[in-house]
Parts: C-alpha cells; structure tokens; sequence
C-alpha cells in the first residue's frame, strides 16, 4: 500500500496551543493561583501526582497540576516525562516505618495498641457535607514541652511475636526496578509492589473493591493504617556511611487476610501490605488489598478473578502507559481506515451479488 | 538523676557533633535559616568546587511489610555538591529537593565543621539552632497529633 503524505493542519495546532493558554489562565478576571498555592491548599492532589508519576516533589508536582488545569493523569504524565532528565544519583537505604513521626495510625484490629491510637488530619468523621465557608488559616500551634514522639511498633509485629501472622518475606538481594528494567512475567513481589505504589488510584481501588465483592475474596481487614514522616537516609560512596537527607510523609497499610497453612505450617494469618508517597488512605487500602490478591498463587488458592492476576493487574495498572495507548485512538488513522472502508466495499459487494436469498420487494 | 538532667544538654550537643548529625541537621534547613544564623559569623573559609551543585534523583526503598525484604517505592529529587576549602578539607553537602544554594553551602558548612578552629562556633550558632527549630517542628506535629488520640472506654453494663 502506498502511504499518502498530508500536510497541513499546522496553523490549526497553533491556534489550538493560543486557545489552551488563553483557557489554562482565563480571562484575567480573577486573581490567577500559583504553584505554591496548589502545593500548600491542593496537597492529596500534590500526593496523587507524586505516586503516579513515580517522582516525589512536590513543587513540581503542583506545577504539572497547574499546567495540566487540574487534570491529574496529565500533571503524572509530565511529571513522568521530567523525570526522565534528571540523572540517578543514589538508592536510598530502605526506609524504616516503624520510626515515623507518625500523624496519623488507626488499627481496625486492636482497640488498645501500643502508642495509641490517633486520627490525624483526616476526612473520616467529618459529615462530609459541602462547607460553604472557605478555609480560614489557622495560627501556629504551641507544641507542649512533653509532646515527645510516642514509639509506635507496627501492628503486625504485635501478630507476629505470637506468630499468628506470616512474617515479613526476608531480604533477597537487590530489588527489581521497574525504571530500569521493564516488567517481565512472572513478576516477585518487590516487582509489583513498585509497580502498584505508582498504578493508577482508581483502577486499584476498583480492583481492591471487587476482591471485597467475592472477586477474589481476601477477608481482609486493616491491621494498621499510619501516615507520618519517614527520614530518608543514604550512604554517599564519598562519605562511606549513613546520612539522612530529610524527611518524607508516606501512607503506609497493613492488611491482615484469612488464613494459610498447611500441612507441616500452622494456620496463620496472611497480609497484604500496601505504601505510597503522601497522604492517602484509600491508595494505601487498595493497594494492600490488591497485593495479597496477587499472592493468591503463592498461597495455594484458585487464580480466578481479575485482581489475582498478576499479570492483567500490572500489565494495566499505570495510567501513564494506558492513557497513551488509549488515546493515540485520536490521531489520525486516515490511511487505516481507508483500507478498512475498501475491504468492507468488497465484502457487501461480494454479499449482494452472491447473496442466497434475494428478499427485494418489488424486484 | 540530677546528675543526668545537668549532663543532657551537653550530650545533645557532642550528638550534633558527629558528622552524621550535623549533615541531618542542616538537610532539613533552608538555605535562608542558614544564612540567618552564619550573619554574626565571619565569612567561611573560601573553596573550589570538587562537584558542582546538581540535581538528581535517589530511588526511595521501602521494605515489604514494614521490615522485609527491600522493594522500590518510588523516585525523588536531591541535590548535591562537594567542594574544597581553602584548609584542605573536603566537604559534602545532600538534601532532598533542588535547591543547588542550599547543597553548595551544606558542603561549605561541612568542610568547615571538619576545621577545629570553626567547629564549636558553627555547632553553638548554627547546628544547634537550626536542630532546635526542626525539633520544634516536630514537637508542633507531634502535639497536633496526640490530641487526636483516641480514648477509648468501656461503659459498664449490668449484664
């Protein structure tokens, strides 16, 4: 087939470009917001760009939200592309959740934990009604003198010292990087765990909420939910030990599912672990739920539902690569579709002359 | 016990002390908290740059339930530098985000930290503050946060 060159159209995409920032800023009427603003008022939708575009800054987080006008997937996806201009330095040493300053930790499993139970910041109880009233800011809070941090071990080593739950899987070397070396099949757990830390919220949570529906069924519950500060720390080659370079707030859940064993192994509970970038509860929560699906191999049950398919969750979950196959549908496919139009011709031409029972009134 | 209350300060102090704690310190100060506590000071010794500031990435690990084995979160931005200063000493400055002022005078700080001659003054005016506004920092969160810890408690019934 021959391909026919079309030229044209560029006046039009220039137009296109002046309209969209004429619309990204509007008329001027309105005073315009900055990307300080939407780091400082907008922070769950600054914390969902981080986690999909797999790159924790917040300013340049609220700069792609900006520039995207608010379009999310759009502000991952150039956050995903400005990453791609900045050089590796360093892996950092794995954090350690148990030494958050932790704002918020909820355990749907014990009333009385070690270090207590706290709401944080949370949406949770409020009455979720449209508040007219804008946010007013508040004053500085006075930290009393013995607002020392609480230690707060993790609810599952709580389990664990009675082994009533599996333990954390042990260390097996360098972990996959999904950056660096694209997804292959079968995928280990560290694999997907990266991989589903920077998947898209809404199809985790649509995928944790039909194993809840007995697509998969996990009987899960939260063992713990924290969000908190988490120091990260490196080992600079030059310096040759530990240094930590800030801090990070991270949403960390620990789901607790019914029960494996076997024959040689008592029962025990099994879990599904799920950490992000931020505060989110809801990708932390689904994120957990949909890792212990995908382990449902492992644990010897029947790979039935979607989420239990380790291969169509990671295949489809980063929103990053499904928009860009999903919308390339808009470019033109002129061509393509020429030569769909002639071969549907020949099949009506070839139906109607040869057709078995002619059925026209009036011939 | 008296003993130990009076010998606190001074072991916080020999703890800022370590290159590791003062490197910690001065990561999660910017750039401009710096320069406010070096203004009384006299200039820093003068350096060349071993490494230029830069901007890059550290790949954040997490562990697979809380303390196994070590999984890839995720990727942020750092910034570093190293230089050299007019003593000889060699320092090293890393701090999460890009801000190339900030790494360039951590280096400076940390070359000079190194200098018997500039340790205590830069631990007393500048580590030593700057640790304490992180600490009041922390000590703010840490209070907004127990005041929403729950308290639990069990109604007594006649059953």
């Amino acid at each position: 087939m021959a391909y026919v060159a079309v030229k044209g159209g560029e006046a039009a995409i220039a137009a296109a470009h002046a309209w969209l920032a004429r619309v990204r800023r509007g008329d001027g009427a309105g005073p315009g917001i900055d990307a300080a603003q939407i780091a400082r008022q907008l922070g769950r939708a600054v914390d969902r760009v981080m986690a999909e575009g797999a790159l924790h800054d917040r300013e340049l987080a609220a700069m792609a939200i900006l520039q995207a006008q608010g379009d999310l997937i759009e502000a991952a996806f150039l956050l995903r592309a400005y990453r791609t201009t900045l050089p590796r330095l360093i892996d950092s040493e794995p954090i350690d959740t148990g030494l958050m300053l932790t704002q918020r930790r909820i355990s749907a499993i014990f009333k009385d934990l070690p270090g207590g139970q706290r709401l944080g910041p949370t949406t949770d109880y409020t009455h979720r009604l449209l508040d007219f009233a804008p946010p007013e800011p508040s004053p500085p809070i006075e930290a009393s003198p013995d607002a020392e941090p609480v230690p707060m071990p993790r609810a599952t080593d709580l389990l664990g010292a009675e082994a009533l739950i599996e333990p954390d899987p042990a260390s097996a070397g360098e972990p996959g990087d999904l950056t660096m070396r694209p997804l292959a099949f079968p995928a280990a757990r560290d694999q997907r765990l990266q991989a589903l830390a920077r998947g898209d919220e809404g199809f985790l949570l649509a995928l944790g909420y039909s194993t809840q529906r007995g697509y998969g069924h996990t009987h899960p519950f939260v063992g713990e939910l924290r969000m908190g500060e988490v120091a990260i720390s490196i080992v600079p080659p030059e310096l040759g030990f530990a240094i930590e370079i800030g801090d990070v707030v991270l949403t960390e859940c620990q789901m607790v599912n019914q029960f494996a064993g076997s024959k040689t192994a008592p029962p025990q509970f099994t879990r599904g672990y799920g950490l992000c970038f931020g505060h989110a509860d809801r990708k932390a929560m689904a994120m957990a739920l949909v890792d212990r699906a995908m382990r449902a191999g492992e644990l010897g049950e029947a790979i039935a539902a979607p989420a239990q398919n380790v291969e169509f969750v990671l295949s489809h979950c980063d929103n990053i690569e499904a928009t860009g196959f999903v919308e390339h549908l808009k470019l033109p496919h002129h061509v393509d579709f020429q030569s769909e139009l002639e071969t549907i011709r020949a099949m009506r031409a070839e139906a109607m002359a040869s057709g078995p029972e002619r059925d026209d009134a009036g011939v | 016990m008296l003993d130990d209350a009076a010998a606190a300060p001074d072991r916080a102090t020999a703890a800022l002390g370590a290159r590791p704690a003062w490197l910690g310190v001065l990561a999660r100060s910017d750039h401009a908290h710096i320069q406010t506590h070096l203004s009384g000071l006299p200039a820093l010794p003068d350096f060349t740059h071993l490494r230029r500031p830069e901007t890059g990435m550290a790949m954040v690990r997490g562990r697979i339930g809380g303390g196994g084995a070590a999984f890839n979160l995720g990727e942020i931005t750092i910034a570093r530098c190293s230089i050299r200063d007019a003593a000889g000493l060699v320092g090293h400055g890393y701090a999460l985000g890009r801000d190339l002022a900030q790494v360039e005078l951590i280096a400076r700080l940390d070359a000079a930290l190194q200098n018997p001659d500039w340790h205590d003054c830069l631990i007393a005016d500048v580590v030593n503050p700057l640790a304490d506004l992180i600490a009041a920092r922390r000590a703010a969160t840490e209070a907004q946060a127990q005041a929403t810890e729950v308290q639990f408690f069990t109604l007594a019934t006649m059953r």
